[in-house]
């Protein structure tokens, strides 16, 4: 016969095998429409910039000296550009260096600005005044003009522009790192572990990193989009990728001498760059919504 | 409060000597010898030592330094490598422009992001809600320089209200005031949003509501005043975002400012003036943002300015 607390035992285990948060998140985020669009929309892009290559209907860098600056039509979606070369293919081809671009970038910077962070905000002292006084410093220069002054020094390349935009990246991971890690260590299983004698590496890597990971995802999903148009507007000043790269930025800022006569030129790669930005800001917002504690409370 | 504005000022000085170090070490940076990159590829190792003499990258680096600091103070900038004319003048010429242009974009993202932000906080989940929260999600994706380039071939082109760019009177800051303040805006009417449904929450607006008061006055005097003090900051701390933008939207525009004259000055190497530009935008952001820090404590005397 079973007695009642068996009963009761199994059903708490059952609740506790059924959590689980990433279904919880799932079930939060689906809620959250404009969110679940815009991630479809990356999600497409994404596979678009893996397969761009194969699926375009034309070579990008090939010229067409007999479609100059066609408008939009059944045969090239989004027109020709002034060599008469496909921009949809070129758009399609583009996607891989801007998502590329603001990828590695913000991943870069989350790399560092995280380890600068929990340094700085578990060890205090010396050691957090040196790496917030530099991110103080960092934080003087303007985004753009940071990212700007960093490719006027290496001169213009794609590579550069990620650096730039690593750069300008660092500190602000930093500083909301630091904000979490010196919350989480005033807790007490973060005390339990270091009285047991957990190292420093340990007890910052499975206690403390773990508590940083939901503000984590919303800033680098927001940063993303800050990247997209840093990198462009970089391409579109003539500091990052080279002319004849369809990078969005740089067909925009190419296009723009036709813009009185065909303005599809401009209007197109804008319209990437707005989406695609637009698409991760709304992923950050419904991410702030579902995973921002403050909020969810409210 | 004095006291408070000269220790926050005491405390800019050392990360204004560390900015300056960074600017001064600029022409370090470049990978190279920037003697032989100023004077060109085809310039002969006497005109090279000669670039080296006149930078003065031939002293030690210490001295390079004083010196450079000295002349700092003294207001002498250095001498232009593409035009020959002494940077504090070029300056002189394209500052005032760049300076009306952010404060332009300042106000008007200000004036109509209280207003959305406010519009969509009283009406929540309706339809000017909805398209507040959009224009603002918008405004914010929205590359600077194709908005600028969309409302020049709108405005300028098609309807021919403005002109295309340069600056010849008022009528040039409208549209790249527009382009520069519509990031802005969207930020402020989305702080304005939240701020305001927090502050109309709270109990002494239910107060003023059960005094019968006008909800005209409820909004405007009291949530509204409230608001106002995070509002502030973030406007405040979006300025940097206008000096970086400005380089940007004044070369869509070819306005002829600071951000127009950096941008030229890294086409053309012209390492003084990019090196001095950078320190001037530097100073400005710092200096700002001082001032975001005065006026937020000014407009919420709960927070004690000496603790």
């Amino acid at each position: 016969m079973t007695s009642p607390t068996t009963v009761q035992n199994s059903q708490v285990q059952n609740t506790q095998r059924k959590y689980s948060p990433l279904k919880e998140f799932w079930k939060s985020f689906k809620k959250q429409k404009a969110a679940l669009v815009a991630s479809i929309f990356i999600g497409l892009l994404i596979v678009i910039a893996i397969i761009g290559p194969y699926i375009a209907p034309y070579d990008p860098f090939e010229p067409n000296y007999n479609a100059l600056l066609e408008g939009p039509s059944a045969s090239h979606l989004a027109g020709t550009d002034e060599y008469g070369r496909d921009i949809f293919s070129r758009l399609i081809v583009g996607a891989k260096i801007s998502l590329m671009v603001s990828f590695s970038a913000v991943f870069l910077g989350l790399i560092l600005g995280t380890i600068l962070g929990l340094i700085s905000g578990y060890f205090g002292g010396w050691v957090d005044k040196i790496i917030m006084r530099s991110c103080d410093v960092l934080f003087s220069f303007p985004d753009l003009l940071l990212a700007i002054a960093i490719v006027a020094l290496l001169g213009p390349g794609i590579n550069n522009v990620i650096i730039a935009v690593m750069i300008f990246s660092v500190p602000s991971f930093a500083r909301l790192v630091r904000g979490a890690t010196l919350n989480a260590k005033e807790n007490v299983y973060v005390e339990a572990a270091q009285s047991m004698g957990a190292s420093h590496v340990r007890v910052l890597w499975k206690h403390i990193f773990p508590e940083t990971i939901s503000e984590l995802i919303i800033f680098v999903t927001m940063r993303i989009g800050t990247a997209i148009l840093a990198a462009s507007g970089l391409s579109f000043l003539g500091l990052g990728a080279s002319p004849e790269m369809p990078e969005w930025g740089v067909m925009l800022s190419s296009g723009r001498d036709y813009l009185g006569t065909s303005s599809h030129v401009v209007i197109m790669p804008g319209i990437a760059i707005f989406l695609t930005v637009l698409a991760f800001n709304l992923i950050g917002d419904g991410l702030r919504d579902v995973l921002d504690p403050k909020i969810k409370n409210n | 409060m004095w006291k408070y504005i000269a220790r926050r000022t005491v405390e800019m000085i050392p990360i204004l000597i560390v900015i300056s170090i960074l600017t001064f070490l600029f022409i370090h940076f470049i990978p190279g010898d920037p003697a032989r990159l100023v004077a060109g590829k085809d310039a002969t190792l006497e005109d090279v030592e000669n670039v080296r003499h006149e930078l003065g990258l031939d002293k030690p680096i210490l001295k390079q330094y004083m010196d450079y600091m000295k002349n700092l103070v003294t207001g002498e900038l250095g001498t232009s490598l593409t035009t020959g004319l002494p940077v504090i003048d070029m300056f002189k010429t394209r500052f005032m422009p760049s300076l009306h242009l952010t404060f332009l974009s300042m106000f008007w993202a200000t004036l109509m992001g209280l207003v959305i932000g406010v519009f969509s906080a009283i009406n929540k989940n309706k339809w000017p809600d909805y398209f507040g929260m959009v224009t603002a999600v918008s405004g914010i994706s929205i590359p600077g320089f194709w908005l600028g380039l969309l409302l020049i071939q709108l405005f300028s082109v098609q309807l021919g209200l403005f002109p295309t760019g340069g600056l010849d009177g008022f009528s040039s800051y409208i549209l790249p005031s527009l382009t520069l303040g519509a990031g802005i805006m969207s930020m402020i009417a989305r702080f304005t949003r939240s701020s305001m449904l927090e502050t109309l929450q709270a109990d002494f607006i239910r107060t003023g509501r059960a005094k019968g008061l006008k909800e005209h006055s409820v909004i405007v005097t009291h949530a509204l005043r409230n608001s106002l003090i995070s509002v502030v900051t973030v406007a405040g701390l979006q300025f940097g975002f206008l000096l970086g933008g400005s380089v940007v939207v004044e070369t869509v525009f070819s306005f002829p400012g600071m951000g127009r004259l950096l941008i030229d000055s890294i086409a053309f190497r012209d390492y003084p003036v990019i090196q001095s530009a950078l320190l001037l935008f530097a100073f400005e952001f710092i200096l700002v943002n001082l001032i975001v820090d005065v006026l937020y404590t000014v407009l919420n005397p709960k927070i004690q300015l000496n603790s």
